[in-house]
This record gives structure tokens, sequence and C-alpha cells, in this order.
């Protein structure tokens, strides 16, 4: 049976799916044309993973074989045209904490739906929010941390960003391991999200308020 | 009459053992994992304790006997010197990329810091050489990349290499005896030097704490195979790719240092006495596989160390991090109260399918030993009490090991769980 790169892609198929990106490169299809397949496939993963019928290991597996794919037709990801992308978010794991996990499935599960996200890294001074918020107009700021110590560096980060009289221009949501709500009122952020499927709602809700 | 300390240490250390072997204590023991709490209570800075071992102590002391808990999990403060001699890779400390109040951190293969990854894991294809042959992969090859100091020791010849003989011995001993290789061992003896003091310091604090009435909860650590692999060898990523690609290979790895896991847990808990041995859990969790990779990739060989520590005489402290509601009913097929399991979410739940073989620890979230209000703590411990204290078989402490949550509500959770957590028979 052969099957599609979208269905190869999205049922985690690696040899298949590149086996099939070879077939098509050597027949002169069109590499976009692979990579709108592998997109449409992106987006199906994403679903699964919110329905709880995949885990992070396979959102991880996933990204793993589009890097191998993207390789393979030496094309980079075309960007979804400004325009469609719904809106920008800035997301970092805040000042004294290097965690990632989290924070990259959610830059993951944020990208696959269109987003454009600029993900700042891990251990972030609050100058660094602030920096990017001003270059990019990003209206949308995630942070994410799993230490103890980070519900300051969260205020911390918050109160920058009110410093430098940008507050009103994002919402922010904050999250990770020992997070909650009472920390969020703590922070002076606007929501708290569980997941990353949180932070996807959160963010698509304040784009479409807008 | 107010009792001896030796009074006092066997009536603490008879409670928790009542609370771990499933008999009803006189009441509810508290056994904090204190963890890098006393610093800032006692005024110092991480990094001093690190490097000055007796102000940790100091600082320990002043913590656990303010408080009077029941027992207290040793201080695993490491020592900043014998880190500053090898040039250590996979930690950060005060000093060396932390604030000097903060706690030191774990670095895992492949992290990326400032742009730049900080040490590489080890490569898919390097499982057949940590297979073949573990103690050559890790002299030669992991060593070399967690530590600066101690890089020259790749350009060393298989450790199979050395043979016996008069040759073999000079052909081998010319071997170390490069410029190189000879700093790296120059590193090594301070650091080992160093090392031998800073254990010997920390063994006279646990006897001076007993001196005074307070038994130590537990010393030894060990791991869970997956998470041996996950966290010091391939990285989160890299064991998360070996479940698809590599599946053979990442459980052979766990079968292969399962047997090493339990001596590392039956050895130290025997050079110290103290037979509790603790493994946390950090890869397991919903969060970080499906079921179906727990049941095939993580229990089968956590749960062989555990039967391991049992068969040896010692009870496993199994440190559940992130939510394991979902793992509950594998976790529960252990001997009963042989095992005592640290629940990190839903206590009530994990009190209805493990009650009545295993003894729970856990208690408020940190966040609200953070923010909350005197009431909101008593509150939440008087439901854990009413409901997970019910029958015994409960240990009370924090949701996650202590940092710089507010000491006037650690006061509160602790008080309080005496007063109110007494059994009434
Ligand atoms: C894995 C892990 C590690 C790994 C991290 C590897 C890495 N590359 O990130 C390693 C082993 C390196 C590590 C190191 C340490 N850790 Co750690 N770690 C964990 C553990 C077990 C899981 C965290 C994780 O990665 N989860 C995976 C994610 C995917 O799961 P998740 O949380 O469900 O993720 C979702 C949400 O968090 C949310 N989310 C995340 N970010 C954001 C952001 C926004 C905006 C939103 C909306 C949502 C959101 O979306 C995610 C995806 O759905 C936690 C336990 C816990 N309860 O969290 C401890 C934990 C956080 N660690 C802890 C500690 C103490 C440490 C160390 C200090 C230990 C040490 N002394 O070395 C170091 C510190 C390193 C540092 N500075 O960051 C403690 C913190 C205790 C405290 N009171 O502060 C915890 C709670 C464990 C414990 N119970 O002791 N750790």
């Amino acid at each position: 049976m052969v099957r599609d790169i979208v269905s190869a892609l999205a049922d985690l198929k690696e040899k298949e799916a590149l086996k099939i990106v070879q077939e098509r490169l050597s027949a002169g299809d069109d590499p976009l044309s692979i990579l709108e397949d592998t997109k449409q496939a992106m987006g199906i993963i994403g679903k699964r993973f919110e329905t709880r019928e995949y885990f992070i290991p396979d959102l991880v597996y996933s990204g793993e074989i589009l890097k191998e794919i993207t390789k393979m037709v030496k094309l980079k990801l075309p960007k979804t045209a400004q325009d469609e992308r719904p809106g920008k978010v800035i997301i970092g794991t805040v000042a004294g904490d290097i965690h990632d996990i989290g924070k990259n499935i959610v830059t993951f599960m944020l990208d696959i739906n269109g987003f454009e996200v600029y993900d700042l890294g891990v251990d972030l001074p609050a100058q660094k929010f602030v920096e990017k918020i001003k270059e990019t107009d990003a209206n949308i700021v995630g942070l994410s941390g799993f230490l103890t110590l980070v519900f300051d560096s969260m205020k911390e980060t918050i109160e920058a960003i009110k410093a430098a009289g940008l507050r009103d221009r994002v919402k922010i949501m904050v999250g990770g391991g020992l997070i909650d709500d009472e920390i969020r009122k703590y922070t002076g952020a606007d929501a708290y999200g569980r997941d990353a499927i949180a932070a996807v709602s959160l963010a698509r809700k304040w784009v479409g308020g807008k | 009459m107010t009792k001896t300390p030796e009074e006092l240490y066997q009536e603490r250390a008879k409670r928790v053992d009542d609370a771990i072997h499933l008999r009803i204590p006189d009441r509810i023991p508290i056994v904090p994992d204190a963890e890098f709490f006393p610093f800032k209570y006692a005024g110092i800075t991480v990094e001093e304790g690190m490097y000055d071992y007796e102000k940790t102590y100091t600082a320990w002391k002043k913590t656990v006997t303010d408080f009077e808990w029941d027992e207290y999990i040793a201080p695993f403060t490491y020592s900043g010197s014998v880190l500053d001699y090898l040039d250590f890779k996979q930690l950060r400390w005060p000093g060396h990329g932390v604030k000097p109040t903060h706690p030191y951190q774990f670095v895992e293969p492949g992290q990326v810091l400032d742009g730049k990854e900080v040490y590489a894991p080890m490569s898919a294809e390097d499982y057949d050489w940590f297979l073949d042959d573990p103690s050559d992969y890790m002299v030669r090859a992991y060593f070399p990349k967690i530590a600066g100091a101690l890089a020259p020791l790749a350009k060393l010849p298989p450790l199979h290499g050395i043979i016996c003989y008069y040759q073999g011995v000079f052909e081998s001993l010319s071997a170390l005896g490069t410029p190189e290789v000879l700093g790296a061992l120059e590193s090594l003896s301070k650091a080992s030097t160093e090392a031998f003091k800073w254990l010997n310091s920390f063994l006279g604090f646990i006897g001076r704490m007993a001196a005074l009435g307070y038994p130590t909860f537990c010393l030894a650590v060990t791991h869970a195979p997956y998470d041996y692999i996950a966290n010091f060898l391939r990285g989160t990523r890299g064991a998360m790719i070996d479940m698809y690609r590599n599946p053979e290979k990442i459980l052979q790895s766990c079968e292969k240092i399962t047997p090493w896991m339990i001596d590392a847990g039956v050895g130290g808990a025997k050079a110290t006495g103290i037979p509790v041995v603790a493994i946390f859990l950090h890869k397991g969790f919903e969060g970080m596989m499906s079921e179906e990779q727990f049941r095939t990739f993580y229990w089968p060989t956590l749960r062989k160390v555990i039967m391991g520590l049992i068969d040896a005489g010692m009870t496993p402290f199994v440190f559940t991090e992130g939510d394991y509601t979902s793992r509950l009913k594998f976790i529960k097929d252990v001997p009963k109260g042989k095992v005592v399991y640290h629940i990190e979410r839903d206590l009530f739940k994990a009190k209805e399918v493990l009650g009545d073989i295993a003894c729970l620890t856990g208690g408020p979230p940190n966040s609200l030993l953070c923010t909350g209000t005197t009431e909101q703590v008593k509150a939440y411990c008087k439901k854990l009490i009413d409901v997970v204290g019910e029958g015994g078989g409960f240990i009370l402490d924090p949701e996650a090991p202590l940092v710089d949550e507010n000491p006037e509500n650690v006061r509160v959770m602790t008080e309080f769980t005496k007063e109110y957590g007494v059994y009434r028979q």
C-alpha cells in the first residue's frame, strides 16, 4: 500500500515517510508541495496531542523526522504568510531556571498552530523580554519556569515590562511545573496555562479578542 | 520531665518506622526535604555553604532544631571546590553561572545555554560501546565530556588493552605518563582529596545530629535505569527518540545498568547504616511519555531496582516528580509495607490506590507555602491528615523540596501536623 506523506508522517512512520519523500523528489515533484504536506501532517499530530492520543515523545520524534525531511528537500519549511499568522508570541524560561522541555513543547504547539513564535531560550534576564517586545511588536508573552525561585523572576520580568511602558501592549501567560493560579496572581500575569494545549487556546483567545 | 536526646531519637525513629511499615504511629511524622531552604533561613548563601561545609551544617542544624522535624533528608550540598578542580560541566553552581543565593543546578547532556551546547550527549552509535564495555565508555568517553579537567582521559588506549606481564605494565603506565594525562590525574587527585574531606565532614554532621536526637531519613540515592540513561547519557530528547529509533538499545542499556543501580543504593545504605534509599523519578510521568512507553521502557527495570533493594533489606523511597496519577496502577505492584512513595500530585487518589500497600509522603504545594495564608496552609494540611493520614502509613512533607518558601508557613505546616496529626485510638 502506498501512502502519502501526510499519513506516514502523522503516524510517525519515519522510514516510510522518508522513502515517499525520496520517491517524490526523484519523480521531480515540487519540494514545496512536499513541505506543504508535512505541514498538514504536523497539524494532525498537534490535534492528536490535544486529544491525548499522542504524548510528548511523539511530538519530539515528529520534529526529528521533519528535520530529516527538510534536509532531504534542502529547503526550509515555507513560512506561513504574515497575514495568515494569527499573532506573535515571545516565549522563554525566566531567570535562574534552565528547564526547557515544557517550554519547547509550548513553542512547538504554538508554531504548528500558525503563531509566529520567538523562543528566547532559558535563564533569561527580564530585559531580554522587554527588548524583544519592542523589536517584534509581539502581543503575547509566555513565561515558563519550574523552580520555586522563578515565582520572583516571573514577577520581576512582568514588572520590567510594566516599567518599560509595554504592559498594556501584551497579554502575559505563565506556566511550568509548580506554577498555578496562585502564582499567576503573585506575578501579575494575565493567565496561567496548565499545558501546551492551554497555551494555544489562551493565545487563540487573545488574538481573537482583538 | 524533659526527654533526653537519646529518648527523642528513639521516639522519632519509631514514629517514622511505624508509618513506613503501615502501622499506626502516635502521630503523623513530619519529614520535609528541606534541600536549599536552610541557606536563606539561616542567612547564608548557597555559595558560602558549598565552600565552607561547616556553614552548611550550622544552617541545617539551626533549621532542623528550630522546626523540630521528626527526621530530615540529609543535605546534598556538594563541595564547590571538588567541582572547581574538575571543571565540572554537569552542574552550574554559585559563581559558575548562578547567583550566590541560588541552588546549584544540574545541566543535562545536549542542553544549550547562552547559545552553546554545554557538553554533548552520548551518541546513538555509542550505545554499542557502552553496552560492550561500560566502564571503558565511562572512563574514556563520559568523564572527558562532563569534566573539563578529565578531557585528556579521552586519549587513553582502551582499558581492555591493559595486559599483564611486565611489558603490559610498562605500556599501560606510559599511556598515563603524557603531560596532559598527568595533568588530569593531578586534578583528579586534588578533587578526590577534597571529596574525601567533604564526605567525612558530612558523615560527622549526621552523627552530631543523631546525638541531638534527630535521625536521618535517608542518605543513599539511586536511579530508575531509564532516568540514568536519559539524565546522564542521552539527554531527555535523545532518550525519547531512542524509544522509536533504537528501542532495543535503550532497553538493553536499562537492563545492563539495573544491577549497578541496585548496588549503588545498597552500597550507600550499608556505608551509612541508614536503610532508606531515595529514587527520584524524573522522566516517566505523563508529561514525559505515554502509558505504553512507561510500561515498556520505564517500569520494568525500575521495579527490578525496587525489588533488588528490598531483597537486600533496604527501603526504597520512591519520589515521584510530576503527575503520577495514571501510573498508580503500575507502581502498586510492589510488596506490602516495603516501599515509601512520595506523591507530588493528587495524594487523595494515591491513597485510594496505594494506601494498603505503601506508605505515602506528600503535602502542601510549594506555591501555597510561598504565598498562602496561615489559614490556607492549615486547611490544606487538615484535609490531608484527615484523608491520607487515615489508618497510618502517611508522612507529611511538602509537594516538592523546599527552596525559598515562607518560613512562617513552613512553621505552620510543622506545628499543625504535630498538633492535629495525633492518632487517637
Ligand atoms: C525533567 C526535570 C529536570 C531536568 C530538566 C531537563 C530539561 N532539559 O529541561 C533536569 C534533570 C536537568 C532537572 C534539573 C533540575 N531540577 Co528539575 N525537574 C524536572 C521535572 C521532573 C519535570 C519538568 C519537565 O521537564 N517537565 C516536562 C514537561 C513537558 O511537563 P509539564 O510540566 O507537564 O509541561 C507542560 C506545562 O509545564 C506547560 N508549560 C510549560 N511552560 C509553559 C509556559 C507557558 C506560558 C504555559 C502557558 C504553559 C507552560 O506546558 C507543558 C507542555 O504541555 C520536574 C518535576 C515537576 N513537577 O515539574 C523537576 C523539578 C522542576 N526540578 C526541580 C529541581 C530542584 C531541579 C534542580 C535544581 C535540581 C538540582 N539541584 O540540580 C535542577 C535545576 C535546573 C534548572 N536550573 O533548571 C524541582 C523544583 C523544586 C523547587 N521547589 O523549586 C522539581 C519540581 C522536582 C522536585 N520535585 O524536586 N530537572
